[in-house]
């Protein structure tokens, strides 16, 4: 999500180099969280309350960013193997398995140093199942503490004051004590406003950032830079001045692109004409990230929104903002409505506004081998998408970090596939549009 | 007094019936009638029988159901119960159902609850999700409200009220059915020669598709037929099957594995029949009731979270020890996120205590069961052979 590929030289704007610097430091203090004497929570991207875990001076880590920089830098292959053979099946979560392989490797972050045994597990239970059984069993293998936050389904597209209220309670009474007993640090809740309102700055820039790509051209790739976008907010900075900064910065620099014409930086410079402009469900592949990447800017494809860059707060469609005024009812209301803890319905109403508001030539979907809180149903999504705006979509299959399950010469033949069928769809030749 | 053989039979007849025979003419038999549809794990269905409608388990297509359209909802790496029970609603062998409720169970059972609302936007579907915290103030009160939205939600589709005494006759007939069930269990794990669990399961299938009060009798029947049967003790290794609460496997995987010398003692087959694992009050508000039951005695699986990670899996090293078997088997169908996260933890809990383990993999249409069979052949021969026991 956040981290840069090595492999050749990546051109990088200043937002980009301030990103990696937060990103190095924040794995500097997590590996030196002894010798700083902080305590560290670890917790997920969906849901993660950033701003309440640095009310408790404690350091926030992701085991689905760890997992995705070991993903990123073709580390990920071999721990999920080690996983498998200590008895994992082939079958579930890659994210689990690296990260458990990654465990029997002695937890090494990306600076070489090897990470801490968290001092808290913040199950936040929102939008997958694999949440739950991740940290049973992280918990068996640290015997460290672990405070589930359990988040409600929004099964009926909506939340409702009953899970509302039930998710407050939960931190009035479960999580904020957990934490002021593992940190020693008593809850100051006019600390977490201020974060709070910091977070809502940082979401307002956000905000314009991802629709910027309402442009034509597009200014940014709303996927694979996408990724980048949502670093910050949707990881251990969301609620910090250098959130604020970094968007600030990204937005000065798009702004700057809209201004000129242009259209995404690619990692190999200015991307060509934009002869496509897709919305893209569903995560990425990290283990071939860059090769993926390819196969869309060299054929002039340019995502212009995605489901992913909502996985971890949807910011965007209907202007959610945290709120320093209710700042528990606004932790509450955030991870209720994260992308993938929203119903099917409303993730297909969510993708047609996105084809309609951004003018999208068509939907695909990259469905995940070992994500079924994307993928199930994806294929519905898919058919419905393109009954109600009329736009061809396609389907590819790939994995998050299992380098087994990313074909290159598949995928590539079937994003060929899908541009020519976009190119037919638009000389009005073909007849109604049909998945590829 | 009925065979066991004959009793055997009927249940093996609406096992077999994917057009849900009994069903729609429980339904038909009288006007205005409803049948609510429910998925595994569980569902409360005092509320629905409250409500005077049929609660129907709805477990997937099994090995008989040819799956042409489901397949086209669903990629190959996602488990075969949400693409069988689309084809059942497709085939219009649904077509009876007024309403379904899919439990929080996985991510894949969840979103099948959209795809239904996509699917039949005037049918009543629900997301039904059960706390993950189980303390009384917060888990307990958050689900009483989601029962009491239950609630309201049938009463629109019957246009009729459910009373707190319509609650409180459905949960003593409930109990009555669980301690029926929990009879049947403690039989079979006294005397498994004389209750083969491919028997037992057939039974408590019929209890997806039967009125509960038909289910209960049938129950009394089957124990008082068995218990005269003449049925020879087997030196069979006693295991306890786990990993199967939502897809369903093959009758035949069953049979294999008792035909390869195991007796099976216990299982967490159709868990709604035995969730709650004590009676529910009949006096005092009936939906706190219900959801104080789920919270202070509610059952084990996957899906439920353990609070207490020194507790996990100590409720499958208890069934050993109460059940007095020899080992477990770990048979969880293919791409089951909970069962499969679930089982190395449950796996070292059992290596911890020196309980013998296995596991396989299913789907509910596996047609070749050698390979079932002779792994659980071998395992039974080397409990028998070098077990301590």
């Amino acid at each position: 999500m956040n981290t840069q590929p090595e492999q050749q030289e990546v051109i990088k704007e200043a937002s980009m180099l301030k990103q990696k610097d937060m990103i190095a430091q924040n794995y500097e203090n997590l590996t030196n969280a002894k010798e700083l004497g902080r305590k560290v929570s670890s917790t997920y991207v969906p849901g993660n309350l950033n701003e309440l875990v640095m009310c408790f001076d404690m350091l926030n880590n992701l085991p689905e960013i760890n997992a995705i920089q070991n993903g990123m830098r073709k580390k990920s292959g071999a721990m999920i193997m080690d996983a498998e053979k200590m008895g994992h099946s082939e079958d579930v979560c890659t994210y689990v398995k690296a990260d458990i392989g990654n465990m029997a490797k002695g937890s090494i972050a990306p600076n070489g140093k090897p990470m801490p045994v968290p001092d808290l597990l913040l199950l936040n239970y929102t939008g997958c199942f694999t949440f739950l059984k991740w940290f049973e069993l992280l918990r068996d293998e640290y015997g460290c503490r672990t405070q589930m936050l359990h988040v409600p389904y929004e099964g009926d597209g909506h939340s409702t004051k009953n899970m509302r209220d039930y998710v407050v309670k939960q931190l009035k009474e479960d999580v904020i004590p957990t934490f002021e007993e593992v940190s020693g640090v008593k809850f100051d809740i006019d600390r977490l406003r201020e974060y709070l309102k910091q977070s809502a700055k940082a979401e307002d820039d956000f905000v314009w950032v991802l629709e910027s790509a309402k442009n034509k051209p597009s200014p940014i790739d709303a996927y694979f830079g996408g990724v980048f976008y949502i670093g910050p907010i949707f990881t251990a900075f969301r609620g910090t001045e250098d959130a604020v900064e970094y968007y600030k910065l990204l937005r000065g620099e798009i702004e700057e692109r809209i201004a000129q014409g242009l259209g995404p930086v690619t990692p190999e410079g200015e991307m060509g004409e934009e002869k496509y402009r897709l919305v893209v469900e569903g995560p990425p592949n990290w283990t071939s990230f860059r090769d993926f990447w390819k196969m869309f800017y060299d054929e002039g494809a340019v995502v212009v929104s995605s489901t992913y860059t909502k996985v971890g707060g949807v910011y965007d469609y209907d202007g959610f903002r945290h709120d320093p005024d209710h700042p528990l009812e606004s932790l509450a209301d955030y991870c209720l409505g994260c992308y993938t803890n929203r119903n099917l319905p409303n993730r297909v109403d969510m993708v047609e506004k996105a084809m309609n508001d951004y003018q999208a030539d068509g939907f695909l979907v990259n469905s995940i081998k070992s994500c079924n809180s994307f993928a199930a149903g994806e294929l519905m999504m898919m058919r419905e998408v393109e009954n109600r705006t009329g736009k061809p979509a396609a389907f590819i299959e790939t994995d998050l970090v299992d380098p087994r399950y990313f074909s290159p010469a598949n995928v590539k033949n079937r994003l060929e596939s899908y541009f020519q069928m976009i190119d037919q769809k638009r000389r009005g030749g073909g007849g109604p549009a049909k998945a590829a | 007094m009925k065979k066991a053989s004959d009793i055997v039979e009927y249940c093996q007849e609406l096992f077999d019936d994917l057009e849900f025979t009994a069903a729609r003419k429980w339904k038909d038999a009288e006007p205005g009638r409803h049948v609510i549809g429910y998925m595994p794990v569980y569902v409360p269905r005092e509320i629905i029988h409250a409500a005077g409608m049929l609660p129907l388990g709805v477990l997937g297509g099994g090995e008989n159901l040819e799956v042409i359209h489901g397949d086209a909802y669903y990629q190959s790496y996602i488990c075969r119960i949400p693409r069988s029970t689309i084809e059942l609603a497709i085939t219009k062998r649904l077509d009876f159902v007024d309403g379904m409720l899919f439990p929080s169970v996985c991510d894949v059972i969840r979103n099948l609850s959209g795809m239904w609302k996509l699917m039949y936007p005037n049918l009543y579907a629900r997301y039904f999700d059960v706390p993950q915290n189980f303390d009384s103030g917060t888990g307990g009160t958050y689900y009483t409200q989601e029962l009491r939205e239950l609630v309201e939600g049938l009463e629109g589709i019957s246009g009729r009220k459910i009373t707190d005494d319509d609650l409180r006759r459905s949960i003593a007939i409930y109990n009555e059915n669980r301690k029926l069930v929990q009879s049947v269990y403690d039989f079979r794990a006294k005397t498994p020669w004389k209750a083969p669990s491919w028997e037992v399961y057939l039974l408590m299938r019929a209890g997806m598709v039967l009125p509960v009060e038909e289910h209960s009798q049938l129950i009394e029947e089957y124990l008082a037929a068995v218990e005269n049967e003449d049925r020879p003790m087997k030196d069979n290794c006693r295991v306890i099957l786990q990993g199967s609460f939502c897809e369903q496997p093959p009758l035949n995987l069953i049979k294999s594995i008792e035909l390869s010398g195991c007796y099976i003692v216990d299982d967490d087959y159709m868990l709604v029949t035995r969730w709650l694992l004590k009676d529910v009050p009949t006096d005092g508000d009936p939906l706190t009731n219900l959801s104080e039951a789920f919270i202070k005695y509610s059952g084990e699986t996957a899906s439920k979270y353990e609070p207490d990670g020194s507790r996990k899996g100590k409720y499958l090293i208890d069934a050993v020890r109460n059940r007095v078997a020899e080992g477990v088997i770990f048979a969880a169908p293919s791409f089951c996120d909970p069962a499969l996260l679930d089982r190395p933890m449950l796996a070292k809990a059992l290596n911890n205590a020196n309980i013998p383990n296995i596991s396989f993999k299913y789907a509910e249409n596996s047609g070749q069961m050698q390979p079932i069979r002779e792994q659980a052949g071998t395992f039974a021969d080397t409990i028998k052979l070098w077990s301590d026991a």
